[in-house]
C-alpha cells in the first residue's frame, strides 16, 4: 500500500488491513481534495475507494487483497492506466 | 423451477433452504465470500447442500425474471459476466445504515454503527481505542459489545429515551434474553444524549455531546476528546433491484402479501427491504416467501406465526426509535449533505430557492446524490431536508431509489457478452 508492504489475514480486506495499520484515510475528495477513509463499511458509501494495479475506484471495504496486488491512495476521480 | 435468491443473509438463507426443501433448484446471489449477511458477519452460515451458492456475486440490474450477475473480486474489472433465468425471484438485499448528518461527519474517524460492527466481527479490527455509539435504536448495544471484545472504551449514546417501549409490553418479552446478553454496557449507554457535531481537521479528535429534548433539539453540549465516532439511526433497506423491478413500495419498503408475494408477479420480497424488524423476522418472512416461490403446497405454520410475533416487535420498534426534525437544528451551511459530491446544506437550499421543486431536477441543480453511492447515503436526508423547506414532500421521493444499475459497473464489463447459465 503506497510503497509499503502489508502482511495481510487472509480474508482481511484492504481497508481491515490498514485500519489495523493504524490509517484512518487514503483517499481524497474529486472537489475539495478532503481525506476519506471507510464510512459504511459493507459497500454502499463508495467513500474508501483505492486504486488497485492500476484500476481505480475499488472499495476497499469490499476488497480482499491477493498476494502481490500493488494498492495506492486514490486522489480525486482517477482513469485507469 | 428454478428460484433465485438474492442476497445471503438471515432472509435469504431462509428462502433458499425453503425453495430448496420444496424441491425448486435454487440458486442463491450473495455478494460476500461467506454466506450469513451482516448480521452473522464472522460466524459464516451453510445453506442446505441441494443449494447452488454463487459467492462474491453481485446482481447489478433484473429485468423481469432476468437477472444479471457479476462474480469476482470486488470492483474489479475481470469478473465473469452470468446471466440467470427464473421462474421466481426472491429478493433479500437487507439494509444499510441510516445516518442523519452533522457537521464534521465526513471526517476520517467518523463511522457508521454497521462498519464498527463489519470491522470488529468480520475482522476482530477496532476502529479506535477511545470510541463514542451514537444514534438511536437496540442495534448500537451489539456494535458496542463489539467494540468492547476488540478492546475499545466505549460510550453508547440513544438520542431517544426507552419510555417508547412501555407503550409496547407485547413486543418486548421475545427479545429479553438478547437484550440480557448486554448488561455488561448498562453504566455505559446515556439516554437522550447524541454526537451533534465531529471536530478535527483531516481526522476526528473531538465530538460535541448533546443533551436532546424529545424532538432532538439540543439543550447543551460539551466537547469529549475521542478516536473514533460510530453513528447509526436506524436503517435504510436496499431497494434498487425491487424498485428497478416496478415492485410497489409503501411507506418507502417493499409492499408484500402473507407470503411475500411483491406487486410483480414471480418476485418476492422478505426481510429488511420489507420492513425493519431484525434477524428473527427477517428469517421467518424468508422461510414463508422461499416456500411460496417454490409454488410449496402449504405455507410453514410456525414461520407465519414467528412473522406476526415480528412485526409486533417492528412496529414498537420504529415507534420506540423515531428520528425528528429537531436533528436539521444541527447543521449548519457549510455542513457536507452529499459526501460523493461535497454538497452542503447551503447548496442545497441554494437549488430550492432556484425553483426545483422535484427529486429529479433538485439532483441535477444540487448534484446531490448524482455521486458514486447514487444516492444511497443522503439521498433519505436530502428529501427529507426538502420537504421541510418546501413544505410538502417531494412529489417523486422515490427519485433517490432509482438506480438501473443496482451496484456501478465497469463500461468493458457491460461490454462483454455475458454467459446464459442453462
Amino acid at each position: 500500500m503506497d510503497g509499503e508492504p502489508f502482511d495481510v489475514p487472509e480474508g482481511r480486506t484492504i481497508a481491515a488491513a490498514l485500519i489495523a495499520a493504524g490509517r484512518v484515510s487514503w483517499r481524497t475528495t474529486r472537489a475539495g481534495g478532503r481525506p476519506r477513509g471507510v464510512f459504511c463499511g459493507i459497500g454502499v458509501c463508495f467513500d474508501c475507494l483505492v486504486v488497485v494495479n492500476g484500476v481505480p475506484d475499488v472499495r476497499a471495504c469490499q476488497r480482499v487483497p491477493a498476494d502481490g496486488d500493488v494498492v495506492r491512495s486514490q486522489r480525486g476521480a482517477e482513469l485507469p492506466g | 423451477m428454478r428460484v433465485v435468491v438474492v442476497g445471503g443473509g438471515p432472509a435469504g438463507l431462509a428462502a433458499a433452504d425453503a425453495a430448496a426443501r420444496a424441491g425448486a433448484e435454487v440458486v442463491l446471489v450473495d455478494s460476500e465470500r461467506q454466506l450469513g449477511g451482516q448480521y452473522h458477519r464472522g460466524t459464516a452460515q451453510r445453506a442446505d447442500p441441494r443449494v447452488r451458492h454463487l459467492p462474491e456475486s453481485t446482481a447489478w440490474a433484473a429485468e423481469g425474471l432476468r437477472l444479471h450477475v457479476r462474480t469476482g473480486p470486488a470492483d474489479s474489472p475481470h469478473r465473469t459476466g452470468r446471466v440467470l433465468d427464473a421462474d421466481a425471484v426472491v429478493l433479500a438485499t437487507g439494509a444499510h445504515d441510516r445516518v442523519v448528518p452533522f457537521p464534521g461527519w465526513d471526517l476520517p474517524g467518523v463511522y457508521t454503527a454497521g462498519a464498527a460492527q463489519a470491522l470488529a466481527k468480520g475482522h476482530g479490527v477496532a476502529v479506535g481505542r477511545r470510541v463514542v455509539v451514537s444514534g438511536t435504536g437496540p442495534f448500537l448495544l451489539p456494535v458496542a459489545s463489539s467494540l468492547l471484545d476488540v478492546g475499545a472504551t466505549v460510550t453508547v449514546l440513544e438520542a431517544n429515551g426507552v419510555t417508547g417501549w412501555a407503550r409496547h409490553p407485547l413486543a418486548v418479552p421475545q427479545k429479553l434474553p438478547e437484550l440480557a446478553r448486554y448488561a455488561r454496557l448498562l453504566g455505559r449507554v446515556r439516554l437522550r444524549t447524541a454526537v451533534v457535531a465531529a471536530h478535527g481537521d483531516d481526522r476526528v479528535t473531538s465530538v460535541t455531546v448533546a443533551r436532546l429534548r424529545p424532538d432532538w433539539t439540543v439543550c447543551d453540549g460539551v466537547r469529549v476528546a475521542v478516536d473514533a465516532v460510530c453513528v447509526g439511526h436506524g436503517f435504510t433497506p436496499r431497494l434498487d433491484l425491487a424498485v428497478g423491478l416496478g415492485c410497489d413500495l409503501v411507506d418507502g419498503f417493499v409492499r408484500v402479501d402473507a407470503v411475500g408475494a411483491t406487486s410483480v408477479r414471480g418476485v418476492y420480497a422478505a426481510g429488511e427491504i420489507t420492513g425493519i424488524g431484525g434477524a428473527d423476522l427477517a428469517a421467518a418472512e424468508g422461510e414463508v416467501a422461499g416456500a411460496a416461490a417454490a409454488r410449496a403446497p402449504d405455507p410453514p405454520i410456525a414461520a407465519l406465526r414467528a412473522i406476526r410475533r415480528g412485526r409486533r416487535f417492528a412496529a414498537a420498534l420504529a415507534a420506540a426509535h423515531p428520528v425528528p426534525t429537531g436533528r436539521h437544528g444541527w447543521l449548519t451551511p457549510d455542513t457536507l449533505l452529499c459526501r460523493c459530491e461535497e454538497v452542503t446544506v447551503g447548496d442545497l437550499h441554494a437549488a430550492l430557492d432556484r425553483g426545483a421543486a422535484d427529486g429529479r431536477t433538485l439532483k441535477l441543480v444540487s448534484r446531490a446524490g448524482l455521486g458514486p453511492c447514487q444516492g444511497r447515503t443522503c439521498g433519505r436526508e436530502v428529501a427529507d431536508l426538502a420537504a421541510a423547506r418546501l413544505g410538502h414532500p417531494l412529489p417523486d421521493a422515490d427519485a433517490f431509489h432509482r438506480r438501473p444499475f443496482a451496484t456501478p459497473l465497469r463500461l468493458g464489463e457491460l461490454a462483454q457478452h455475458p454467459e446464459e447459465d442453462p
